[in-house]
């Protein structure tokens, strides 16, 4: 729908970065206005997992007797935000940009083995980010390391008159301190998290996360969030009638694709946005416009705010009895083949993977993936931890604490190796970063 | 305390690797079942279970202007509609909707005042038909075809 669209003006979150001497690289890939969890839908194909081509990777597959070379079972990156976080995984940036409504920063992150932000609703201005769903959309920051990312959460954050969602109270500065003593921490592990989809192996990472905690004197606690089950179908609805509302701004006329239907400007409109949206996006308008139809209005989008209020609400009464952070699984398991992925339509497929994400959306909290180990097949995975509202700097001092603890291993990706004689294999990811 | 997490689900045995075989999130269920929901359960559109009407995608097409009224366009919607369905089973008596998670602030406003425009020709430029600073559309007095009377040419 947007092909051949130069923007006349930039977001604000690209202008902060321009001005304070950031060097654009390019845009990257994603899937179909931010609809999905693979980045396996967009209009330039799918984007591929640098880590299908690591070391790391083909080594095991060799173990288990697989061909290492193959290129035809290549892993996706998790979405929507895809292209960013290859980008930065392969060492092409040092940081790049995403959105976040559902979980579309944060699961690529964990999918690529990048700390993968989103920040606080309200924190960083949405000028210039195309809404998805307004009450939710947040961009999201996508890096090598926890450090980084504060460094750009740093640009980005503060009050801009231009985007009335974003919180006038003074922000910053994200300085992050060295966390030396957890012993005043309190970790929630939310239970309902504990699903069946769960890989065995994840469980364990997750599980191996909070004995660290415990064993460096945290409190760590189990923790209730009764309504998270609904909160995918609470996200389905809020997300068709909101889509439905904002994807009618897209009609050929002012801007992007418009097809040749000249009959009447209803003809038109119909024959572009059938040309220039997927079935995804399509699908989702339509269902918006059913739940947003009078009659169904009061039951199912009333309906759903009102069980977002009760989602939000659980957050609240959990942080209010003491827990400073709470620590979840990012994604199912780690990254998948694209050929296994597309075996299940985009909504099946988002309605799994957005599972420990999507609640975070809904309360407006700061959350952020951070890489913890690499599973059995060579493949990162991650683990999410959620804070406060507006809390995104001890979040993120948490969050540091933990990577350091962690120590993810820098993908080796062997024509990087070759060409950077300087570059050993023993290099620790804390010092390929913004701050040198 | 939090170890009693991670216990239940090893009893539950899944092995590694068994991910994206569950259709649907935890607690789904299909649109065919009753609910226990507390609010009204008239809807428009099909009763749980029933299909979507040719009177109803009509309807939906000239609000959605997307050109999906084949099947996989209805199949889809159906999908969508009995998934949705879940929600009745939430008991939110006495809950008031969210709108907003900065529903407790007061957001600034900016001033009616022009600060920044006259670029009507960098505007110009991104549209493809345009009569001096003019957008062309075609004519808007005649309503979309149902889907029986298309225009050849229309018809996905």
């Amino acid at each position: 729908m947007l092909k051949g669209y130069i923007p006349p003006y930039n977001a604000t979150v690209v202008q902060k970065l321009l001005d304070q001497g950031a060097v654009l690289l390019g845009k990257t890939n994603l899937d179909e206005f931010a609809m999905g969890s693979g980045s396996t839908d967009g209009i330039f194909g799918p984007v591929r997992n640098p880590w299908s081509y690591s070391k790391q990777y083909r080594e095991k597959r060799k173990q288990s007797h697989h061909r290492a070379d193959e290129d035809s079972n290549w892993l996706i990156t998790g979405g929507s935000s895809g292209g960013s976080a290859a980008a930065v995984s392969a060492f092409t940036c040092f940081a790049a940009l995403g959105s976040d409504t559902g979980g579309s920063t944060r699961n690529p992150a964990a999918l690529c083995g990048l700390v993968g932000l989103k920040p606080t609703y309200g924190l960083v201005s949405r000028y210039g980010l195309i809404p998805l769903v307004n009450s939710m959309d947040v961009p999201g920051i996508l890096t090598r390391c926890v450090d980084d990312a504060a460094i750009v959460l740093g640009v980005l954050a503060g009050h801009d008159p231009k985007d009335s969602t974003t919180t006038q109270d003074p922000v910053g500065p994200f300085i992050l301190p060295i966390l030396r003593d957890v012993s005043k921490l309190c970790i929630g592990i939310p239970k309902e998290y504990n699903v069946p989809e769960l890989s065995s192996e994840m469980q364990a990472f997750w599980s191996k996360a909070a004995d660290l905690f415990a064993s460096k004197g945290a409190k760590v606690v189990e923790v209730s969030l009764p309504h998270t089950s609904y909160s995918i179908v609470c996200y389905h609805v809020l997300c068709t009638a909101e889509v439905a509302s904002n994807m009618a701004r897209f009609d050929g006329l002012e801007y992007g694709h418009r097809c040749n239907v000249n009959v009447s400007t209803e003809a038109m409109y119909a024959a572009t946005r059938r040309e220039g949206f997927n079935d995804v996006v399509r699908g989702r308008i339509l269902s918006g416009n059913f739940f947003l139809l009078r009659e169904n209005y009061d039951d199912y989008f009333v309906k759903a705010q009102k069980v977002r209020r009760l989602i939000a609400n659980d957050f609240v009464k959990v942080f209010n009895s003491g827990v400073d952070v709470l620590l979840t699984p990012t994604t199912l398991s780690d990254a998948v083949p694209y050929l296994e992925f597309i075996k299940e339509d985009n909504r099946t497929r988002s309605a799994q993977d957005d599972i420990f994400t999507q609640s975070v959306n809904m309360a407006g909290l700061p959350a952020v993936n951070v890489p913890m180990a690499l599973s059995s097949q060579g493949l990162p995975v991650g683990l999410q931890l959620i804070g406060r509202a507006f809390s995104d700097q001890q979040l993120l001092t948490v969050a540091k604490w933990f990577e350091e603890q962690v120590q993810f291993p820098v993908i080796q990706l062997q024509e990087l190796v070759d060409n950077c004689p300087t570059f050993s294999q023993h290099e620790k990811l804390g010092l390929v970063s913004l701050k040198r | 305390m939090w170890r009693r997490t991670f216990r239940a689900t090893l009893r539950a045995g899944l092995g590694p690797g068994a991910t994206g075989a569950v259709a649907g999130a935890p607690g789904a269920r299909v649109g065919s079942c009753r609910f226990a929901g507390s609010d009204s359960e008239k809807a428009a559109g099909p009763s749980p279970g029933g299909r979507v009407s040719a009177e109803l995608i009509e309807h939906l097409e000239r609000l959605a202007l997307v050109d999906f009224r084949n099947r996989e366009g209805v199949a889809r919607l159906q999908a969508a509609i009995e998934f949705a369905g879940q929600l009745r089973a939430v008991d939110t008596d006495g809950v008031e909707p969210m709108e907003s998670v900065l529903e407790d602030r007061c957001l600034y406003l900016r001033a009616d005042e022009v600060v920044e425009g006259s670029c009507a020709e960098d505007l110009l430029q991104n549209s493809q038909q345009t009569v001096e600073e003019y957008f062309v559309a075609p004519l808007g007095n005649i309503t979309l075809p149902k889907q029986s009377e298309q225009h050849p040419v229309l018809k996905s």
